[in-house]
């Protein structure tokens, strides 16, 4: 177990020296999201969850994870999506934001988890400026994995309450 | 044999620190003229023990520092200077330099000796010595005795010499106490390590003994060998020479100790003063180590707590693996009890450790009211109560600068000068009471001065001049009492480098109020003022009531719920648009809805037969209206701005026995996000009160 974690990791390292990270992808409104695999913390199902008063709609509230008060966000009113159900798919994905003076562990909602790859970061091209969209600033670039377009979050923007 | 000495560097500053401590406590005590020679020795003992510790380390810096300290003391203590109010302050100055010098070497830093030279030179003058001769100072030197002379020693004693059951080292530390001794060991004789043998001695020594007694105390030291050693005794007038083989006096037990078994001897060449840079290099990083003393009895009674514990596990392990009866419930619940209480004692037991008695805090004032007096030319009188109050330590560091701030300010402020005082017939002396004692689940810490008190026509004008307030308003002396905490509010005609920036009051109560703690003051002019600081003991834990808002559970602290009651419509009555006020007895609470408040549907809103817990903060009386109450219980706070933000009206947040999140309420912050600001709401109920009494 411990073999494979640390072979894992040295996996990582070693594209991570030629420039290779890896991302988990995510899927929102048929959309799929990548975050730095390194960020992330754990993957949860969704669950009872503690309201803060007064706190953005897209707050949905904070949880236990073993003794740490961790707040979840809701990607979808995040980014001002239609929102859904959540169903057995849903999953909070919980991850360790990097900010200026600090760092913080949070959590999103979710539609669905999907897949990890292997992405050189230089080759995300950054988003077209259309509109003065909140949204875009969410997002660090854009890459394409085979067929598919995978957009790369910039969670220090995202996460920031 | 070599043993890593930077292991026990930490142990040496905590000490030293200690020793500091009670030196400087003990100076404080002494009064030029009235010494008490007990006090002295005290003093003299924390500096002998400082040096001791330094020289063995290789501290040189503070163990030459802390020699020419140790002079002084032993000649007031063997009543050969009369001590002066000079020497206490140098004194002072010097524990504040050792203090110093300490810290630098414990942060790995290269010390800063220039105040430390200063300071050793102004001893030197003191002494009567003159600046060549500071390198050889005499241990019990003293003006009448100045008369040195340094003595050639050889001594080479026969193989034979361990055989005779004599010691070398034994005389060599009697050497070392006639005078000033410097140690040169010769290993040349030392045969090959396969021709050695371990009961012969094969050193010889030279000594260069800097004494004020004469060559016959020397011989007898040796006589018992004069017949098993070459022995040479001759005068010269030589300074020591000065090479690196050489080792000083506080070295000399720890070199020879080595080289007794011979084969040890070996080390004796590579013995050199230990050198400061060296050692320093060899320690781990010293990262800041906080390590608190904790008595004996309390971790006693710790383990024997985690025992029973241990035991009633055990207990409910058995019951686990029997079959299910209705014996076994009795039992099992039994044994849940036996849990409960254990895990309630240790919990108490725990927090324990974590308490220190205030007098941690109070011990830096003596100096710091000394100090400032002197620089404001007024007599002041420092009386410390309560000292052996308990207090989390936590909260203890904390409070440490506000309660140093206001000090100084009823020190700058509140105390008079000699002259004014005299004029209004008071003691010329004035008196700073620091006060501690528990009262419910709070520490109260009050600081009393019996100086002019606060003046309220000043404040006021201040006050109006800064826009605190305006010309017009009527405030009472308590309301104009209260300006002081205001942001940006000094009174102090001229900034003074005591106090007077206007940044003190206002911060002094944030930093309290940041510890869920409350200041206040109460003052009569001419009387004196009192400012009284309430803290919880700790911060780690708090006792809640669980109530329920829609479907929401909340946390309300314990000590600041006054009741609980049901509502009686009767009593109720609306006053402005949305504001209700419930009489109870003689006073109007204001009723604050919870879930109007936090925005939670879904809850009562009728106010009849409702439950209302009626709270008390900053003085102000408020109900919070709930749906349920539920259980009481003790939880432990968890940051809600670790990994969030902070919320407005709510305090932290808790892990409940079902291991969901609760948050705690913050009644202060509730009363400013309600917008029922205080002097308003007052005005609300005076109105209120009005009104029912017209009707």
């Amino acid at each position: 177990m411990i073999s494979a974690h640390s072979e894992l990791n040295n996996k990582i390292m070693l594209e991570q020296s030629q420039g290779v990270k890896q991302f988990l992808t995510f899927i929102m409104a048929d959309e799929e999201y990548g975050v730095d695999i390194l960020t992330v913390q754990e993957i949860r199902s969704w669950e009872e969850i503690t309201e803060i008063p007064n706190a953005p709609d897209y707050v949905k509230g904070v949880i236990n994870l073993r003794g740490t008060i961790v707040p979840i966000l809701d990607l979808r009113l995040r980014f001002g999506l239609a929102t859904i159900d959540y169903g057995p798919l849903t999953v909070v994905i919980v991850v360790k934001v990097i900010f200026e003076q600090n760092s913080k562990i949070m959590g999103m909602v979710v539609d669905a988890v999907s897949d990890v790859y292997s992405i050189v970061e230089q080759d995300a091209k950054t988003v077209p400026n259309f509109s003065d969209s909140d949204n875009a600033e969410f997002v660090a670039g854009l890459v394409n994995v085979g067929e598919k377009m995978v957009a790369l979050l910039n969670l220090q923007k995202t996460m920031d309450i | 044999m070599s043993i890593d000495l930077s292991q026990f560097f930490e142990v040496f500053f905590e000490e030293s620190f200690e020793g500091l401590d009670a030196m400087e406590a003990e100076l404080l005590n002494l009064i030029p003229g009235e010494e008490d020679l007990e006090t002295i020795n005290t003093i003299f003992r924390a500096a002998h023990s400082i040096k001791g510790g330094s020289g063995t380390f290789g501290f040189n810096s503070v163990s030459d520092f802390t020699h020419v300290l140790e002079t002084l003391l032993d000649q007031i203590r063997e009543g050969k200077r009369e001590l002066t109010a000079e020497h206490v302050n140098l004194l002072l100055k010097s524990v504040d330099c050792l203090r110093e010098l300490l810290r630098g070497l414990q942060a790995e830093q290269e010390p800063n000796l220039e105040e430390a030279i200063a300071l050793r030179i102004k001893f030197e003058q003191i002494l009567g010595l003159n600046q060549a001769e500071k390198n050889k100072l005499e241990v019990t030197a003293s003006p009448a005795q100045l008369a040195l002379n340094t003595y050639q020693i050889d001594f080479k004693p026969h193989h034979h010499l361990f055989k005779t059951g004599n010691e070398p080292l034994y005389m060599i530390s009697e050497l070392a106490e006639l005078g000033d001794l410097e140690t040169q060991a010769f290993h040349n004789e030392i045969p090959d390590i396969t021709d050695l043998s371990a009961d012969d001695c094969f050193l010889s020594w030279r000594f260069f003994l800097n004494t004020a007694k004469d060559e016959n105390a020397i011989r007898e030291i040796f006589e018992w060998v004069e017949d098993d050693a070459d022995l040479t005794i001759a005068l010269c007038g030589g300074l020591f020479a000065d090479d690196d083989a050489q080792v000083t006096a506080p070295d000399v037990v720890a070199e020879t100790s080595n080289s007794t078994p011979v084969p040890a001897a070996v080390n004796v060449a590579v013995v050199k003063p230990i050198k400061k840079d060296t050692v320093v290099k060899a320690s781990t990083p010293a990262a800041e180590s906080i390590s608190i003393r904790v008595g004996i009895d309390k971790v006693d009674s710790l383990i024997n707590m985690v025992g029973e514990l241990v035991i009633t596990q055990a207990m409910l392990s058995q019951i686990g693996q029997q079959e299910i009866t209705e014996a076994t419930i009795a039992s099992l619940q039994e044994g849940l009890t036996q849990l409960a209480h254990n895990t309630r004692d240790l919990q108490e037991n725990v927090m324990r450790i974590r308490m220190l008695p205030i007098s941690f805090v109070f011990s830096r004032f003596p100096r710091l009211v000394r100090d400032i007096s002197q620089k404001l030319n007024k007599q002041v009188e420092l009386k410390l109560l309560g000292e052996q109050t308990e207090l989390d330590k936590t909260v203890m560091e904390k409070i440490s600068d506000p309660m140093v701030h206001l000090v100084r300010n009823s020190l700058d402020h509140g105390l008079e000068t000699v002259e004014q005082r005299l004029a209004a017939g008071k003691d010329p002396v004035g008196t700073v009471t620091l006060n501690a004692f528990h009262q419910g689940g709070n520490i109260v810490i009050e600081i009393m001065d019996d100086g002019q008190g606060l003046n309220t026509v000043k404040i006021k004008q201040k006050a109006v001049a800064n826009g605190l307030v305006s010309d017009a308003d009527e405030l009472d002396d308590d309301e104009i009492n209260e300006l002081i905490f205001m942001p940006g509010f000094s009174t102090a005609d001229e900034v003074s480098d005591i106090s007077g920036r206007g940044v003190g009051m206002d911060v002094v109560r944030r930093n309290i109020q940041s510890l869920n703690g409350s200041v206040e003051v109460s003052s009569a002019a001419g009387v004196g003022s009192t400012f009284i600081i309430r803290l919880p003991l700790t911060l780690a834990i708090l006792d809640g009531q669980l109530v329920r808002v829609a479907k929401h559970t909340y946390i309300i602290p314990l000590i600041s719920i006054v009741e609980s009651l049901q509502i009686d419509i009767s009593k109720v009555s609306r006053v402005g648009k949305d504001l209700d006020v419930l009489r109870l007895r003689d006073e109007y609470i204001p009723i604050l809805r919870l879930y109007s408040i936090f925005n939670h549907q879904g809850a009562i809103e009728t106010l009849d037969k409702t439950l209302l817990v009626v709270v008390e903060s900053d003085n102000q009386k408020i109900g919070l209206l709930v749906d349920d109450l539920l259980s009481q219980q003790q939880v432990v706070i968890k940051s809600l701005e670790a990994n969030y933000q902070k919320v407005d009206g709510v305090s932290g947040a808790t892990i409940l026995g079902d291991g969901r999140v609760s948050l705690i309420v913050d009644i202060s912050g509730l009363i400013k996000l309600s917008g029922l600001r205080k002097p308003g709401s007052q005005e609300l109920i005076i109105e209120s009160q009005a009104n029912l009494e017209a009707s």
